[in-house]
């Protein structure tokens, strides 16, 4: 009996002892800086290449009270967890935020957590749909736009040549027309001619550039999940795979087989995006005959881009909006285009000379700032993506999966949809 | 008087001295103990025991990554997933490459580890050579073994096809993925059991062996009614940890394709799997830390029946080396 208390006494103090250490281990990182109204630290968070890495000397040196860190973080998945787990934990996050369009939505519901950076400075800057896409229902500005994905079509000149089609870019355009449908129809053109070589990459990719623009694909604009009764859906979800049975390589995207096939002639054409072009060039190195076509199946498509945002977890919201603003204007975005060929988002910047005349060795020297110029004004959709947007493109992404590696009929594969979809709510 | 008060004083002052440095050291003997090994259950305390309560917290309520608590519902997301066709499929594939990877792993471990035992020349080459594998990243080892089990120009497939062969499809059907997945697995950890096991060994003292051979016992025999025998303890131990890791198995699958999901009908989702696109994809947290709650439970039960079974078993190895001594 009696040794009990002592032992408890013991376990007792060994805990304050050790916890007394790890405090304060702990408070050392957790060091707050005041705001102060000379100097001012930022830190900017990023990931991939925003082409900014001088233009924060240029900005240092124009404002000699503000210091900036730049962190920067690997791949976009990075920077999506890092920042989702510090909005979660509610401190944390760096007082200007890089995030990209497709994490935008899920974001866009906790648009309170952001400053609202409407200003009449900024009023016009972006092309109409790359700033409504960053506006939430209240009409507050969350982020500032940076870059875009403009799609057209790339392709391989020479397979075509092999197939007896026309190589000239212009040509190429007209025969591949401005609608899913002769998409399609020029594909079976290429496929009759015996060649052997698939049209397009994969169900999925083509997907993404269908489904960009349906205007409400899977959810109305109050959040209501309509996905597995909307009948656009489905009929793009038919023809798709309709064309997909014959023209697929059934090739996933970014997948190893994927990448692999950019060096043995697995597809003649893709949907491309502006920073598609470095990809494929890197991954067909060595191979000659790419080549963009200026026109996209259906109207226009935007895949991808970037856009700053302010946390309301910023000690310096005015210091850390004033910096954004300047990233993000047309001179500056020219500058990050020159450098890391980000394409800009912004009015001004689109009718630059300097963007107008770049070109593109790789790709049979095409004036590929002039057509993502214009591929990116001939975007006239806005598509809706809420909160489940992400997860749902996500399952039928799958969906189109299961029927291109044969393990379901297009049928059962719907089906198996439905029921995924219904899991998520 | 002054001077024997005085005395006495002191005396008392030193004895009080005495006493205190006493119970100083009597503290420093009983409690310090206590004290050093305190850190770890600390440590344990915050980063295992407390996570280990919040989950089970989070897991009754309605939970969103980003918009943190909602209402308390009870077991409803238990239900949610019990009743949903994911569960019970990432369950089949976590022991299905659970046991793909396990059993060929402690066999191959232990062959590696006999031979290592044999007077090799440049043994530390070879120890350490089976030990690099575990050194290596697995992401890293998942990119290096994708090149192997690509669909369409993996190494394997074209080489089954210059044999004129219907190439594997690792990523479509369900028992080749696993064995892909089980390879990755069985290639990171085989060497680090081999050197846990050839440690074992090294401690089984010689003279049994001298003993066994001037019998007329073959190495075969020695290897069998001598070094197993001797060794269960610790192939009890390789087959716990492995168990409990291999119910766990996350990264190879993940990094097995690059969606990271388990496959589009999920051939090769593992609940691991499942707990990360239920949270991080779904962002339903609640049900995500449901699905690890019962992962945890799975683990426990199988740990037991485990230990109980391999228990067993060298319970009656036990007796039969010692009845085969004392013959």
């Amino acid at each position: 009996m009696k040794r009990f208390p002592r032992t408890t006494l013991a376990v007792t103090v060994a805990g304050a002892a050790s916890f007394a250490l790890v405090m304060s281990g702990c408070s050392a990182g957790a060091g707050t800086e005041q705001s102060a109204d000379k100097n001012v630290k930022l830190t900017v968070a990023t990931f991939n290449e925003f082409g900014y890495d001088d233009l924060f000397g240029e900005y240092e040196k124009a404002n000699p009270n503000v210091t900036i860190t730049h962190k920067k973080a690997a791949t976009s998945n990075e920077a999506r967890d890092n920042l989702t787990t510090r909005l979660a934990a509610g401190s944390g996050l760096s007082d200007v935020e890089a995030i990209e369009v497709d994490w935008l939505p899920e974001l866009l519901k906790y648009s309170d957590q952001f400053v609202d950076l409407t200003s009449d400075d900024v009023k016009d800057r972006w092309l109409d749909w790359k700033a409504k896409a960053a506006t939430d229902a209240d009409g507050r500005l969350i982020a500032y736009g940076t870059d875009i994905g403009p799609e057209g079509v790339c392709y391989r000149s020479d397979l075509f040549a092999a197939a007896g089609l026309p190589t000239d870019r212009a040509e190429v355009a007209k025969l591949l027309g401005t609608s899913w449908d002769s998409y399609f129809a020029a594909g079976k053109t290429f496929a009759a001619a015996g060649t052997n070589v698939p049209w397009f990459d994969s169900a999925g990719a083509t997907w993404q550039g269908v489904v960009n623009q349906i205007p409400n694909a899977y959810e109305k604009k109050d959040g209501t999940i309509i996905a597995t009764e909307n009948p656009e859906v489905k009929a793009a979800y038919t023809s798709v795979l309709d064309a997909s049975s014959t023209l697929s390589a059934h090739l996933g995207q970014w997948s190893d087989d994927w990448t692999a096939s950019f060096q043995n002639n697995g597809f003649a054409t893709m949907l491309c995006p502006g920073w598609m072009l470095g990809v494929i060039s890197g991954n067909a190195e060595g191979v000659t005959g790419w080549d963009v076509a200026d026109t996209f199946p259906g109207g226009g498509g935007n895949w991808g881009g970037s856009y700053l945002t302010v946390p309301n977890q910023s000690k310096h919201q005015k210091e850390a909006q004033k910096l954004a603003s300047w990233l993000t204007a047309p001179e500056q975005q020219l500058k990050a285009f020159a450098s890391k060929g980000t394409f800009p988002s912004q009015v001004d910047a689109l009718k630059s000379d300097e963007l107008l005349g770049a070109t593109n060795p790789f790709f049979n020297n095409a004036p590929t700032g002039q057509i993502l110029a214009n591929r990116a004004a001939a975007v006239d959709v806005t598509p809706f993506k809420g909160e489940f947007y992400f997860a749902i493109n996500d399952a039928m992404q799958q969906a189109l999966t299961r029927v291109e590696d044969g393990t379901m009929t297009p049928d059962q594969s719907w089906a198996q949809w439905t029921t995924d979809v219904k899991a998520l709510g | 008087m002054t001077t024997t008060s005085a005395a006495v004083e002191v005396n008392a002052r030193s004895i009080r001295r005495i006493a205190f440095s006493h119970m100083l050291g009597r503290w420093d003997v009983r409690f310090s103990p206590y004290l050093y090994i305190s850190p770890f259950f600390l440590v344990f305390g915050v980063m295992g025991l407390f996570p280990l309560l919040y989950t089970a917290w989070v897991s009754v309520h309605d939970w969103n990554l980003i918009g943190g608590q909602g209402d308390f519902v009870g077991l409803e997301n238990f239900v949610t997933v019990l009743t949903q066709g994911y569960f019970w499929n990432s369950l089949r594939n976590t022991f299905s490459i659970f046991l793909l990877s396990s059993i060929p792993q402690v066999l191959l471990a232990l062959g590696i580890a006999a031979v290592l035992d044999f007077n090799l020349r440049g043994k530390t080459f070879w120890r350490m050579g089976v030990l690099l594998p575990y050194v290596v990243a697995p992401v890293a080892v998942a990119l290096i073994f994708n090149d192997l089990f690509g669909d369409k120009y993996g190494l394997i497939n074209s080489a089954i096809g210059g044999l004129g062969l219907e190439p594997i499809r690792w990523h479509v059907d369900v028992i080749p993925s696993h064995l892909a997945i089980a390879t990755m697995v069985n290639f990171r950890w085989t060497g680090y059991n081999a050197l846990i096991f050839l440690a074992a060994m090294q401690a089984v003292p010689r003279d049994y062996y001298e003993a066994a051979i001037i019998d007329g016992a073959n190495r075969w025999r020695t290897f069998r009614s001598i070094t197993l025998p001797l060794l269960r303890p610790i192939i009890i131990f390789v087959i716990l940890t492995s168990t409990i890791g291999g119910l766990q198995i996350f990264d190879e699958a993940r990094m097995f394709d690059n969606v990271g999901q388990g496959g589009a009908s999920r051939q090769w989702q593992t609940l691991t799997l499942y707990i990360y696109e239920l949270g991080w994809n779904q962002r339903n947290f609640g049900r995500a830390s449901a699905v690890a709650w019962l992962l945890f439970l799975i683990i426990i039960v199988i740990a037991v029946a485990n230990f109980l079974i391999t228990r067993r078993i060298a319970g009656t190895a036990d007796r039969k080396l010692r009845t085969a001594r004392k013959a």
